[in-house]
């Protein structure tokens, strides 16, 4: 006999999402959390897109934990001593209804979890799921480390990272490949507010996200900096197997990049207020589980639903996304009596038909390509050399053709012409 | 190149200190069987734990403190040794506890 209709483990933004989803259909659910409070086990490279939000929570953004309002997003090309920066700042996005924006993640999935609970949904705190309970291959419910701690459910919702140990459990994982995994670090620096302002341009509630490319010595990844009201975050996402082969520690390359000279004036003087770590699926479609099984759903880190193509770095809105597709899923499982893979097939059609899948599906080549050597390394040194060449005045000599300067630069940097269309190819199928 | 000594970071210790560990003084979440890590030359868990935890032995062995963990879960990913690194998550309520505003 099952204690609730919904079992809902972990609440983050996915299962937050997916507990809401539940409960406001008047089912019963249970949304456990091993942490002292939702978010206290989350950390993240920081923004988030609350577009999907609007169907949830009706003008979120007027209530939601917000830092600030990304207005400004730049992208910066790196070498050691170079960095080439596409800086692009709208008014519109300082607006309703507000495109993306910076917060703390034990702030943000507090609030979405509040949510659920005023929803009905039965928030459990600091209880650890240890394992599925399975009958006749069926999840009908977990294990968690409480005293008499069986629960059980019609439903199980696994959203418990990106360690999921329940979606291996379940065997909806065939491998794990350390590749397709990277460890994001961060330091949170403090400093006054109207230095973050002066410093990068903004005013009010207006914010800054600084994405970076060619940062991260010969480790596949990347680095960021993030402006909270009177915090900044910085850090960098670095590939697992090669960031052990280099056998340079993560905080070193985050001190080099924070003297890199277009970063440390930046972070002058930010007085170290937390440091953190988290681990990345960073791959998206190609590691993604099975994603259904008789009794049970995956979603969020869970189920590796973390968009990593370059210049689109998305992970909340997956979660919340795919949260929301799993309660609804669940409830429809629950109404027509089936709960058996087949029942609950309606989760993987919903997340086909929106953006979830969609997403992954059409840039399922870039992850790989944004992670290549060439996109990591050599194409940076090659468009920084370029406009290095471009706008340096060496008179008396006259100025060299862009043809000539292109052609230079290409051969110095051993880069074919295959090479090149072959990543525009791929690079177009997902883009285009 | 900035100079290092303008910009002095904060130790290791002093930088791990900042982050809130609720430490289950009766279970550790993370083991490390010394014995499987003695054929290891890589050591990925040394270089790639963002908390610093792996710390290698004179003999060839790692020594291991779970207190202040992120649960990122990096060391198990990255190891290539068979059963050397078992992994779950501490106890409900313990570990590391992210911090709000």
């Amino acid at each position: 006999m099952a204690d609730v209709d919904v079992i809902v483990v972990g609440a983050g933004p996915a299962g937050s999402a997916a507990a809401l989803s539940v409960a406001r259909t008047g089912r019963s659910v249970l949304l456990i959390e091993r942490g002292p409070f939702p978010g206290s086990k989350n950390m993240y490279g920081g923004v988030i897109y609350g577009r999907v939000l609007d169907s949830l929570i009706p003008h979120w953004w007027e209530e939601a934990p917000i830092q600030r309002w990304v207005t400004r997003r730049s992208t910066m090309i790196m070498t050691p001593t170079q960095a080439l920066t596409v800086d692009f700042r709208t008014e519109s996005w300082a607006k309703p209804p507000y495109n993306g924006a910076t917060a703390y993640r034990p702030d943000f999935d507090a609030w979405l979890a509040d949510h659920a609970v005023a929803a009905g949904a039965q928030l459990v705190c600091s209880t650890t799921v240890t394992g599925l309970i399975r009958e006749h291959g069926r999840v009908v419910g977990v294990r968690t480390d409480r005293p008499d701690g069986d629960l059980r459910a019609d439903v199980v919702i696994a959203c418990d990272g990106v360690n999921s140990f329940l979606a291996k459990e379940a065997g909806l994982y065939t491998h794990t490949d350390a590749s397709h995994f990277t460890v994001g670090v961060k330091e949170t620096l403090a400093l006054p507010r109207e230095v973050i302002e002066e410093r990068f341009g903004i005013r009010g509630t207006d914010g800054v996200d600084i994405e970076i490319i060619g940062c991260t010595d010969k480790i596949p990844g990347g680095g960021f900096i993030y402006t909270n009201l009177d915090t900044i975050a910085v850090g960098l996402v670095l590939q697992l197997p090669a960031l052990a082969a280099q056998g340079r520690r993560p905080e070193e390359l985050i001190a080099q990049l924070k003297a890199h000279a277009a970063v440390a004036p930046l972070v002058e003087g930010g007085e170290l207020k937390e440091y953190s770590a988290h681990v990345i699926p960073e791959a998206g479609f190609s590691m993604m589980p099975e994603l259904v099984t008789d009794g049970m759903l995956v979603a969020g880190d869970a189920a590796a639903m973390c968009l990593a193509a370059g210049i689109w770095l998305e992970g909340v809105n997956f979660a919340i996304g795919a949260g929301m597709a799993a309660g609804q899923a669940a409830v429809e499982a629950l109404r027509l009596g089936d709960v058996s893979a087949t029942g609950l097939a309606g989760y993987r059609r919903r997340l086909e038909s929106g953006f979830v899948l969609s997403d992954h599906r059409k840039l399922s080549g870039v992850p790989s390509l944004v992670m290549s050597e060439r996109a990591q390394h050599t194409m940076p040194q090659l468009a920084a050399n370029v406009v290095e060449r471009i706008f340096t005045v060496n008179n008396p000599r006259p100025k060299p053709g862009f043809g000539r300067i292109v052609r230079d630069e290409l051969t110095a940097s051993g880069v074919k012409m295959r090479d090149l269309v072959k990543d525009a190819l791929v690079a177009a199928k997902g883009f285009g | 190149m900035i100079d290092p000594i303008r910009y002095p970071d904060v130790s290791f210790a002093d930088r791990m200190d900042l982050v809130d560990f609720r430490v289950d003084p009766d279970r550790a979440h993370i083991t490390v069987d010394g014995d499987a890590c003695q054929g290891c030359t890589t050591k990925a868990c040394v270089v790639a734990c963002p908390a610093d935890l792996f710390v290698p032995r004179a003999d060839g062995g790692i020594l291991f403190n779970y207190e202040q963990c992120f649960e990122c879960g990096t060391c198990y990913l990255v190891c290539n040794t068979e059963g050397a690194i078992t992994w779950t998550y501490p106890e409900g309520g313990h570990g590391v506890v992210f911090r709000r505003t």
